[in-house]
Protein backbone atom coordinates (compact mmCIF):
# COMPACT_ATOMS: atom_id res chain seq x y z
CA UNK A 1 0.00 0.00 0.00
CA UNK A 2 1.32 3.42 -1.05
CA UNK A 3 0.42 6.58 0.85
CA UNK A 4 0.09 9.72 -1.25
CA UNK A 5 0.74 12.65 1.05
CA UNK A 6 -2.08 15.19 0.71
CA UNK A 7 -1.06 18.53 2.19
CA UNK A 8 -3.12 20.86 0.05
CA UNK A 9 -0.51 21.54 -2.61
CA UNK A 10 -1.68 21.15 -6.16
CA UNK A 11 -3.13 18.54 -8.35
CA UNK A 12 -3.04 15.05 -6.86
CA UNK A 13 -5.57 13.72 -9.31
CA UNK A 14 -3.05 12.79 -11.98
CA UNK A 15 -0.81 10.90 -9.53
CA UNK A 16 -3.82 8.99 -8.19
CA UNK A 17 -5.02 8.04 -11.67
CA UNK A 18 -1.51 6.95 -12.63
CA UNK A 19 -1.42 4.54 -9.67
CA UNK A 20 -4.89 3.32 -10.57
CA UNK A 21 -3.70 2.59 -14.11
CA UNK A 22 -0.85 0.43 -12.84
CA UNK A 23 -3.25 -1.23 -10.36
CA UNK A 24 -1.27 -0.10 -7.35
CA UNK A 25 -3.32 0.14 -4.14
CA UNK A 26 -2.94 3.54 -2.45
CA UNK A 27 -4.48 5.90 0.02
CA UNK A 28 -4.59 9.68 -0.29
CA UNK A 29 -4.24 11.25 3.13
CA UNK A 30 -2.81 14.09 5.16
CA UNK A 31 -3.19 12.17 8.40
CA UNK A 32 0.12 10.87 9.84
CA UNK A 33 -1.59 7.95 11.59
CA UNK A 34 -3.16 6.74 8.36
CA UNK A 35 0.02 7.31 6.38
CA UNK A 36 2.04 5.42 8.97
CA UNK A 37 0.13 2.26 8.07
CA UNK A 38 1.40 2.36 4.45
CA UNK A 39 4.56 0.75 3.07
CA UNK A 40 5.87 3.68 1.05
CA UNK A 41 5.17 7.39 0.66
CA UNK A 42 4.67 9.58 -2.39
CA UNK A 43 5.16 13.32 -1.95
CA UNK A 44 3.72 15.21 -4.93
CA UNK A 45 3.45 18.97 -5.17
CA UNK A 46 2.91 21.93 -7.43
CA UNK A 47 3.34 25.49 -6.23
CA UNK A 48 5.92 27.34 -4.20
CA UNK A 49 8.52 25.75 -1.92
CA UNK A 50 7.73 28.11 0.93
CA UNK A 51 3.97 27.50 0.85
CA UNK A 52 4.59 23.76 0.67
CA UNK A 53 6.91 23.72 3.70
CA UNK A 54 4.43 25.87 5.64
CA UNK A 55 1.61 23.47 4.85
CA UNK A 56 3.72 20.44 5.85
CA UNK A 57 4.69 22.15 9.07
CA UNK A 58 1.14 23.12 10.04
CA UNK A 59 -0.12 19.60 9.46
CA UNK A 60 2.70 18.01 11.49
CA UNK A 61 3.93 16.19 8.43
CA UNK A 62 7.55 17.40 8.54
CA UNK A 63 8.33 15.46 11.70
CA UNK A 64 6.28 12.56 10.46
CA UNK A 65 8.17 12.29 7.14
CA UNK A 66 11.54 12.58 8.90
CA UNK A 67 10.67 9.89 11.40
CA UNK A 68 9.23 7.48 8.85
CA UNK A 69 12.23 7.81 6.54
CA UNK A 70 14.63 7.41 9.48
CA UNK A 71 12.91 4.10 10.08
CA UNK A 72 13.56 3.11 6.49
CA UNK A 73 10.23 3.77 4.83
CA UNK A 74 10.65 4.48 1.08
CA UNK A 75 9.78 8.02 -0.03
CA UNK A 76 9.45 9.39 -3.55
CA UNK A 77 9.08 13.11 -4.22
CA UNK A 78 7.64 14.38 -7.49
CA UNK A 79 8.40 17.81 -8.98
CA UNK A 80 8.13 20.29 -6.08
CA UNK A 81 7.92 17.22 -3.83
CA UNK A 82 11.40 16.24 -5.01
CA UNK A 83 12.77 19.72 -4.35
CA UNK A 84 11.40 19.57 -0.79
CA UNK A 85 13.69 16.61 -0.08
CA UNK A 86 16.70 18.95 -0.19
CA UNK A 87 18.13 21.31 2.42
CA UNK A 88 16.83 24.70 1.35
CA UNK A 89 15.36 26.83 -1.43
CA UNK A 90 15.62 30.47 -2.41
CA UNK A 91 12.04 30.57 -3.78
CA UNK A 92 10.23 33.55 -2.18
CA UNK A 93 13.02 33.99 0.36
CA UNK A 94 15.28 31.36 1.85
CA UNK A 95 13.26 28.42 3.21
CA UNK A 96 14.48 25.26 4.88
CA UNK A 97 13.48 22.00 3.23
CA UNK A 98 13.19 18.47 4.64
CA UNK A 99 16.97 18.09 4.46
CA UNK A 100 16.86 14.41 3.51
CA UNK A 101 19.23 14.93 0.57
CA UNK A 102 22.19 17.32 0.29
CA UNK A 103 21.71 20.36 -1.94
CA UNK A 104 19.73 23.53 -2.45
CA UNK A 105 17.12 24.78 -4.88
CA UNK A 106 17.61 27.94 -6.94
CA UNK A 107 15.84 29.60 -9.83
CA UNK A 108 17.18 29.02 -13.33
CA UNK A 109 19.28 32.11 -14.04
CA UNK A 110 17.71 32.55 -17.50
CA UNK A 111 21.12 33.41 -18.95
CA UNK A 112 23.92 31.06 -20.02
CA UNK A 113 27.55 31.55 -19.02
CA UNK A 114 28.08 33.07 -22.49
CA UNK A 115 25.35 35.60 -21.85
CA UNK A 116 22.65 34.05 -24.04
CA UNK A 117 19.14 34.49 -22.61
CA UNK A 118 16.93 31.41 -22.39
CA UNK A 119 13.34 30.73 -21.40
CA UNK A 120 12.14 29.95 -17.91
CA UNK A 121 10.24 27.74 -17.00
CA UNK A 122 12.03 24.72 -18.42
CA UNK A 123 8.88 23.37 -20.01
CA UNK A 124 8.43 20.41 -22.31
CA UNK A 125 9.92 17.03 -23.17
CA UNK A 126 13.60 16.55 -22.50
CA UNK A 127 15.73 13.42 -22.75
CA UNK A 128 17.29 11.81 -19.73
CA UNK A 129 20.88 10.72 -19.29
CA UNK A 130 21.20 7.92 -16.78
CA UNK A 131 24.12 8.39 -14.40
CA UNK A 132 23.25 5.45 -12.15
CA UNK A 133 21.48 2.72 -14.09
CA UNK A 134 20.94 0.63 -10.96
CA UNK A 135 19.09 3.31 -9.02
CA UNK A 136 15.74 1.73 -8.08
CA UNK A 137 13.61 4.12 -10.20
CA UNK A 138 15.69 3.52 -13.33
CA UNK A 139 16.11 -0.24 -13.11
CA UNK A 140 15.33 -1.97 -16.39
CA UNK A 141 14.37 1.26 -18.16
CA UNK A 142 15.97 2.90 -21.18
CA UNK A 143 16.94 6.54 -21.38
CA UNK A 144 13.88 8.32 -22.75
CA UNK A 145 11.95 11.56 -22.87
CA UNK A 146 10.08 12.92 -19.88
CA UNK A 147 7.91 15.99 -19.32
CA UNK A 148 9.32 18.87 -17.27
CA UNK A 149 7.67 22.04 -15.99
CA UNK A 150 9.74 23.97 -13.47
CA UNK A 151 11.47 27.27 -12.85
CA UNK A 152 13.65 26.14 -9.95
CA UNK A 153 16.41 23.58 -10.10
CA UNK A 154 18.38 21.53 -7.57
CA UNK A 155 22.08 22.28 -7.11
CA UNK A 156 24.12 19.64 -5.36
CA UNK A 157 27.82 19.00 -4.90
CA UNK A 158 27.16 15.37 -4.09
CA UNK A 159 27.19 13.48 -7.41
CA UNK A 160 26.14 10.34 -5.57
CA UNK A 161 22.55 11.54 -5.28
CA UNK A 162 22.28 12.22 -9.04
CA UNK A 163 20.76 9.23 -10.79
CA UNK A 164 19.72 10.88 -14.05
CA UNK A 165 20.08 14.34 -15.56
CA UNK A 166 18.65 16.37 -18.41
CA UNK A 167 20.38 19.23 -20.15
CA UNK A 168 18.68 22.55 -20.58
CA UNK A 169 20.80 25.24 -22.17
CA UNK A 170 24.03 25.11 -20.11
CA UNK A 171 22.38 23.71 -16.99
CA UNK A 172 22.66 20.07 -15.93
CA UNK A 173 19.19 19.53 -14.47
CA UNK A 174 19.01 16.87 -11.73
CA UNK A 175 16.07 14.87 -13.05
CA UNK A 176 16.14 11.70 -10.96
CA UNK A 177 17.77 11.86 -7.53
CA UNK A 178 18.07 9.41 -4.71
CA UNK A 179 19.97 7.90 -1.85
CA UNK A 180 18.99 4.56 -0.38
CA UNK A 181 15.22 4.55 0.10
CA UNK A 182 14.73 8.29 -0.51
CA UNK A 183 14.27 9.35 -4.12
CA UNK A 184 12.51 11.71 -6.46
CA UNK A 185 11.92 13.02 -9.95
CA UNK A 186 11.97 16.66 -11.04
CA UNK A 187 9.64 15.85 -13.93
CA UNK A 188 6.12 14.45 -13.72
CA UNK A 189 6.35 10.67 -14.20
CA UNK A 190 2.56 10.49 -14.40
CA UNK A 191 2.69 12.80 -17.45
CA UNK A 192 5.74 11.26 -19.05
CA UNK A 193 4.32 8.42 -21.09
CA UNK A 194 5.97 4.98 -20.79
CA UNK A 195 9.28 6.14 -19.32
CA UNK A 196 7.56 7.98 -16.49
CA UNK A 197 5.05 5.25 -15.81
CA UNK A 198 7.96 2.80 -15.71
CA UNK A 199 9.50 4.79 -12.87
CA UNK A 200 6.27 4.81 -10.87
CA UNK A 201 6.07 1.05 -11.32
CA UNK A 202 9.68 0.76 -10.21
CA UNK A 203 8.98 2.73 -7.06
CA UNK A 204 6.01 0.52 -6.24
CA UNK A 205 8.16 -2.56 -6.82
CA UNK A 206 10.89 -1.13 -4.57
CA UNK A 207 8.30 -0.59 -1.84
CA UNK A 208 7.00 -4.11 -2.28
CA UNK A 209 10.51 -5.59 -2.08
CA UNK A 210 11.20 -3.51 1.03
CA UNK A 211 8.27 -5.16 2.76
CA UNK A 212 9.87 -8.54 2.22
CA UNK A 213 13.26 -7.49 3.54
CA UNK B 1 17.98 19.06 -24.98
CA UNK B 2 14.42 20.29 -24.91
CA UNK B 3 12.37 19.05 -27.85
CA UNK B 4 10.06 21.12 -30.03
CA UNK B 5 6.49 20.13 -29.22
CA UNK B 6 3.74 19.11 -31.64
CA UNK B 7 0.28 19.79 -30.24
CA UNK B 8 -3.02 18.72 -31.81
CA UNK B 9 -6.01 20.84 -30.88
CA UNK B 10 -9.48 19.36 -30.44
CA UNK B 11 -12.65 21.42 -30.48
CA UNK B 12 -15.17 19.99 -28.04
CA UNK B 13 -18.83 20.94 -28.03
CA UNK B 14 -21.18 19.58 -25.36
CA UNK B 15 -18.67 16.85 -24.66
CA UNK B 16 -18.18 15.76 -28.27
CA UNK B 17 -15.33 16.50 -30.65
CA UNK B 18 -16.55 18.52 -33.61
CA UNK B 19 -15.03 19.13 -37.07
CA UNK B 20 -14.83 16.14 -39.33
CA UNK B 21 -12.47 13.62 -37.89
CA UNK B 22 -11.55 11.24 -40.66
CA UNK B 23 -9.77 8.45 -38.92
CA UNK B 24 -10.38 4.84 -39.55
CA UNK B 25 -10.35 2.24 -36.80
CA UNK B 26 -11.89 4.50 -34.21
CA UNK B 27 -14.92 3.10 -32.46
CA UNK B 28 -16.25 6.56 -31.67
CA UNK B 29 -14.52 9.42 -33.49
CA UNK B 30 -16.53 12.01 -31.61
CA UNK B 31 -15.33 10.85 -28.21
CA UNK B 32 -12.61 13.19 -26.91
CA UNK B 33 -11.02 10.42 -24.83
CA UNK B 34 -10.84 8.04 -27.77
CA UNK B 35 -9.17 10.73 -29.89
CA UNK B 36 -6.85 11.73 -27.08
CA UNK B 37 -5.73 8.13 -26.82
CA UNK B 38 -5.19 8.01 -30.57
CA UNK B 39 -3.04 11.14 -30.54
CA UNK B 40 -1.10 9.94 -27.51
CA UNK B 41 -0.19 6.74 -29.36
CA UNK B 42 0.62 8.73 -32.49
CA UNK B 43 3.25 10.68 -30.59
CA UNK B 44 1.54 13.98 -29.71
CA UNK B 45 3.54 15.84 -27.07
CA UNK B 46 0.54 17.55 -25.52
CA UNK B 47 -3.11 18.09 -26.31
CA UNK B 48 -5.29 21.18 -26.27
CA UNK B 49 -9.03 20.87 -25.77
CA UNK B 50 -11.00 23.91 -26.73
CA UNK B 51 -14.47 23.87 -25.21
CA UNK B 52 -16.82 25.61 -27.61
CA UNK B 53 -20.01 24.66 -25.74
CA UNK B 54 -22.53 27.42 -25.55
CA UNK B 55 -24.34 26.15 -22.46
CA UNK B 56 -23.64 25.51 -18.81
CA UNK B 57 -24.60 21.88 -19.33
CA UNK B 58 -21.96 21.66 -22.03
CA UNK B 59 -19.35 23.08 -19.68
CA UNK B 60 -20.26 20.53 -17.01
CA UNK B 61 -19.80 17.81 -19.60
CA UNK B 62 -16.33 19.22 -20.30
CA UNK B 63 -15.34 18.60 -16.68
CA UNK B 64 -16.31 14.95 -17.11
CA UNK B 65 -14.25 14.79 -20.30
CA UNK B 66 -11.26 16.24 -18.45
CA UNK B 67 -11.60 13.66 -15.68
CA UNK B 68 -11.72 10.80 -18.16
CA UNK B 69 -8.76 12.08 -20.17
CA UNK B 70 -6.70 12.57 -17.01
CA UNK B 71 -7.57 9.09 -15.82
CA UNK B 72 -6.46 7.39 -19.01
CA UNK B 73 -3.59 9.37 -20.47
CA UNK B 74 -0.01 10.02 -19.40
CA UNK B 75 0.65 13.16 -21.42
CA UNK B 76 -0.04 16.78 -20.45
CA UNK B 77 -3.12 18.60 -21.69
CA UNK B 78 -4.55 22.09 -21.69
CA UNK B 79 -8.19 23.12 -21.55
CA UNK B 80 -9.41 26.41 -22.99
CA UNK B 81 -12.76 27.99 -23.73
CA UNK B 82 -15.23 29.25 -21.16
CA UNK B 83 -12.60 30.01 -18.53
CA UNK B 84 -13.82 33.34 -17.20
CA UNK B 85 -12.95 33.31 -13.52
CA UNK B 86 -10.71 31.63 -10.97
CA UNK B 87 -13.53 29.19 -10.12
CA UNK B 88 -13.57 27.97 -13.73
CA UNK B 89 -9.81 27.38 -13.57
CA UNK B 90 -10.19 25.45 -10.33
CA UNK B 91 -12.89 23.20 -11.78
CA UNK B 92 -10.84 22.22 -14.80
CA UNK B 93 -7.47 21.89 -13.08
CA UNK B 94 -8.90 19.93 -10.17
CA UNK B 95 -10.54 17.59 -12.65
CA UNK B 96 -7.05 16.76 -13.89
CA UNK B 97 -6.07 19.22 -16.64
CA UNK B 98 -2.44 20.38 -16.48
CA UNK B 99 -3.01 23.87 -17.83
CA UNK B 100 -5.87 26.22 -18.60
CA UNK B 101 -5.85 28.70 -21.42
CA UNK B 102 -7.54 32.08 -21.20
CA UNK B 103 -8.17 34.53 -23.99
CA UNK B 104 -11.04 37.05 -24.05
CA UNK B 105 -11.60 36.91 -20.28
CA UNK B 106 -7.95 37.85 -19.69
CA UNK B 107 -8.22 40.85 -22.00
CA UNK B 108 -11.41 42.01 -20.34
CA UNK B 109 -9.93 41.56 -16.88
CA UNK B 110 -6.13 40.98 -16.88
CA UNK B 111 -6.17 40.34 -13.10
CA UNK B 112 -7.55 36.89 -13.95
CA UNK B 113 -4.06 35.87 -15.16
CA UNK B 114 -2.50 36.92 -11.85
CA UNK B 115 -5.19 35.22 -9.78
CA UNK B 116 -4.67 31.94 -11.62
CA UNK B 117 -0.92 32.22 -11.57
CA UNK B 118 -0.77 33.00 -7.85
CA UNK B 119 -3.08 30.13 -7.04
CA UNK B 120 -1.76 27.41 -9.33
CA UNK B 121 1.62 28.66 -10.49
CA UNK B 122 2.52 30.26 -13.80
CA UNK B 123 3.12 26.88 -15.42
CA UNK B 124 -0.64 26.22 -15.35
CA UNK B 125 -1.67 29.43 -17.06
CA UNK B 126 -1.59 29.71 -20.83
CA UNK B 127 -2.65 33.01 -22.36
CA UNK B 128 -4.10 32.50 -25.83
CA UNK B 129 -3.79 35.46 -28.17
CA UNK B 130 -5.62 35.95 -31.48
CA UNK B 131 -3.81 38.53 -33.59
CA UNK B 132 -4.37 40.06 -37.00
CA UNK B 133 -2.21 42.47 -38.99
CA UNK B 134 -3.39 46.06 -38.82
CA UNK B 135 -2.19 48.60 -41.41
CA UNK B 136 -2.96 51.55 -39.20
CA UNK B 137 -1.06 50.08 -36.27
CA UNK B 138 1.80 48.88 -38.46
CA UNK B 139 1.75 45.70 -36.42
CA UNK B 140 -0.60 42.95 -35.28
CA UNK B 141 -3.68 43.85 -33.28
CA UNK B 142 -5.13 41.58 -30.60
CA UNK B 143 -8.77 40.50 -30.95
CA UNK B 144 -11.28 39.09 -28.48
CA UNK B 145 -14.44 36.99 -28.81
CA UNK B 146 -12.99 34.47 -31.23
CA UNK B 147 -11.53 37.18 -33.43
CA UNK B 148 -14.68 39.26 -33.72
CA UNK B 149 -13.76 42.31 -31.65
CA UNK B 150 -10.60 44.38 -32.00
CA UNK B 151 -8.84 45.62 -28.86
CA UNK B 152 -6.43 48.49 -28.31
CA UNK B 153 -3.56 46.07 -27.73
CA UNK B 154 -0.59 45.62 -30.04
CA UNK B 155 0.38 41.96 -29.88
CA UNK B 156 3.89 42.15 -28.36
CA UNK B 157 2.71 44.65 -25.77
CA UNK B 158 -0.16 42.41 -24.71
CA UNK B 159 2.11 39.35 -24.67
CA UNK B 160 4.53 41.17 -22.38
CA UNK B 161 1.70 42.35 -20.15
CA UNK B 162 0.32 38.80 -19.93
CA UNK B 163 3.72 37.41 -18.91
CA UNK B 164 4.23 40.20 -16.40
CA UNK B 165 0.89 39.22 -14.87
CA UNK B 166 1.89 35.58 -14.60
CA UNK B 167 1.31 33.76 -17.89
CA UNK B 168 3.54 30.70 -18.15
CA UNK B 169 3.09 30.19 -21.86
CA UNK B 170 1.64 32.04 -24.87
CA UNK B 171 -0.58 30.33 -27.45
CA UNK B 172 -0.36 32.64 -30.43
CA UNK B 173 -2.84 32.34 -33.29
CA UNK B 174 -2.47 34.28 -36.50
CA UNK B 175 -5.94 35.19 -37.71
CA UNK B 176 -4.48 36.07 -41.11
CA UNK B 177 -3.14 32.56 -41.55
CA UNK B 178 -5.72 30.46 -39.71
CA UNK B 179 -7.23 27.79 -41.95
CA UNK B 180 -5.02 28.74 -44.92
CA UNK B 181 -2.55 25.84 -44.58
CA UNK B 182 0.06 28.08 -46.19
CA UNK B 183 2.39 28.13 -43.20
CA UNK B 184 2.53 29.81 -39.80
CA UNK B 185 2.86 33.57 -39.59
CA UNK B 186 6.61 33.66 -39.07
CA UNK B 187 7.04 37.39 -38.59
CA UNK B 188 4.34 37.48 -35.93
CA UNK B 189 5.63 34.36 -34.17
CA UNK B 190 9.19 35.69 -34.15
CA UNK B 191 8.11 39.11 -32.88
CA UNK B 192 6.29 37.61 -29.90
CA UNK B 193 8.81 34.85 -29.23
CA UNK B 194 11.64 37.37 -29.05
CA UNK B 195 9.67 39.66 -26.74
CA UNK B 196 8.63 37.23 -24.01
CA UNK B 197 10.62 34.99 -21.68
CA UNK B 198 8.11 32.12 -21.66
CA UNK B 199 7.47 29.43 -24.31
CA UNK B 200 5.41 30.39 -27.36
CA UNK B 201 3.11 27.97 -29.20
CA UNK B 202 2.62 28.94 -32.84
CA UNK B 203 -0.87 28.37 -34.20
CA UNK B 204 -2.73 29.03 -37.43
CA UNK B 205 -1.66 28.05 -40.91
CA UNK B 206 0.06 24.67 -40.50
CA UNK B 207 -0.07 22.64 -43.68
CA UNK B 208 3.08 20.51 -43.75
CA UNK B 209 6.35 19.66 -42.00
CA UNK B 210 8.23 22.55 -43.59
CA UNK B 211 5.78 24.96 -42.03
CA UNK B 212 6.59 23.59 -38.57
CA UNK B 213 10.29 23.71 -39.40
CA UNK B 214 10.02 27.39 -40.33
CA UNK B 215 8.02 28.19 -37.19
CA UNK B 216 10.67 26.54 -34.97
CA UNK B 217 13.66 28.09 -36.74
CA UNK B 218 12.76 31.46 -38.26
CA UNK B 219 9.71 31.95 -36.01
CA UNK B 220 11.59 30.82 -32.89
CA UNK B 221 8.49 29.03 -31.59
CA UNK B 222 8.79 26.37 -28.88
CA UNK B 223 5.79 24.39 -30.03
CA UNK B 224 3.44 24.15 -32.99
CA UNK B 225 -0.29 23.62 -32.77
CA UNK B 226 -2.60 22.38 -35.49
CA UNK B 227 -6.07 20.97 -35.86
CA UNK B 228 -7.29 20.16 -39.33
CA UNK B 229 -4.11 18.69 -40.84
CA UNK B 230 -4.09 16.06 -38.13
CA UNK B 231 -7.83 15.48 -37.96
CA UNK B 232 -8.17 14.99 -41.70
CA UNK B 233 -5.12 12.76 -41.69
CA UNK B 234 -3.29 14.92 -44.22
CA UNK B 235 -0.23 14.49 -42.03
CA UNK B 236 0.28 12.00 -39.25
CA UNK B 237 2.23 13.15 -36.24
CA UNK B 238 4.72 10.33 -36.73
CA UNK B 239 5.43 11.38 -40.32
CA UNK B 240 5.65 15.00 -39.33
CA UNK B 241 8.15 14.23 -36.61
CA UNK B 242 10.35 12.04 -38.75
CA UNK B 243 10.45 14.75 -41.43
CA UNK B 244 11.35 17.34 -38.82
CA UNK B 245 14.07 15.06 -37.51
CA UNK B 246 15.55 14.83 -41.02
CA UNK B 247 15.56 18.60 -41.15
CA UNK B 248 17.55 18.67 -37.94
CA UNK B 249 14.77 19.63 -35.49
CA UNK B 250 14.99 17.96 -32.11
CA UNK B 251 11.71 16.11 -31.48
CA UNK B 252 10.59 13.30 -29.19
Amino acid sequence: MIGIIDYGMGNLHSVCSALKRIEQPYILSGNPEELHETDGLLLPGVGSFKDAMNELKETGLIDFIKKETENGKPLMGICLGMQLLFEESTENGLTKGLGLLPGRVDRFSGVTAEGKAYKVPHMGWNNLHFLQKEQPLLKGLNEGYVYFVHSFVVQTDDRNVLAAAAHYEDVEVPAVVGRDHIMGTQFHPEKSSETGMGMLKNFCRFVEEGKQR
Amino acid sequence: MLTKRIIPCLDVKEGRVVKGIQFLNLVDAGDPVELARFYDKAGADELVFLDISASHEGRDTMVEVVERVAAELAIPFTVGGGINKLEDMKRVLRAGADKVSVNTAALLRPELITEGSDYFGAQCIVVAIDAKYDEELGSWRVYTHGGRKPTQWEVTEWAQEAVKRGAGEILLTSMDKDGEKSGFNLALTKAVSETVTVPVIASGGAGNANHFYDAFTEGKADAGLAASIFHYKETSIGELKSELQKLGVFVR
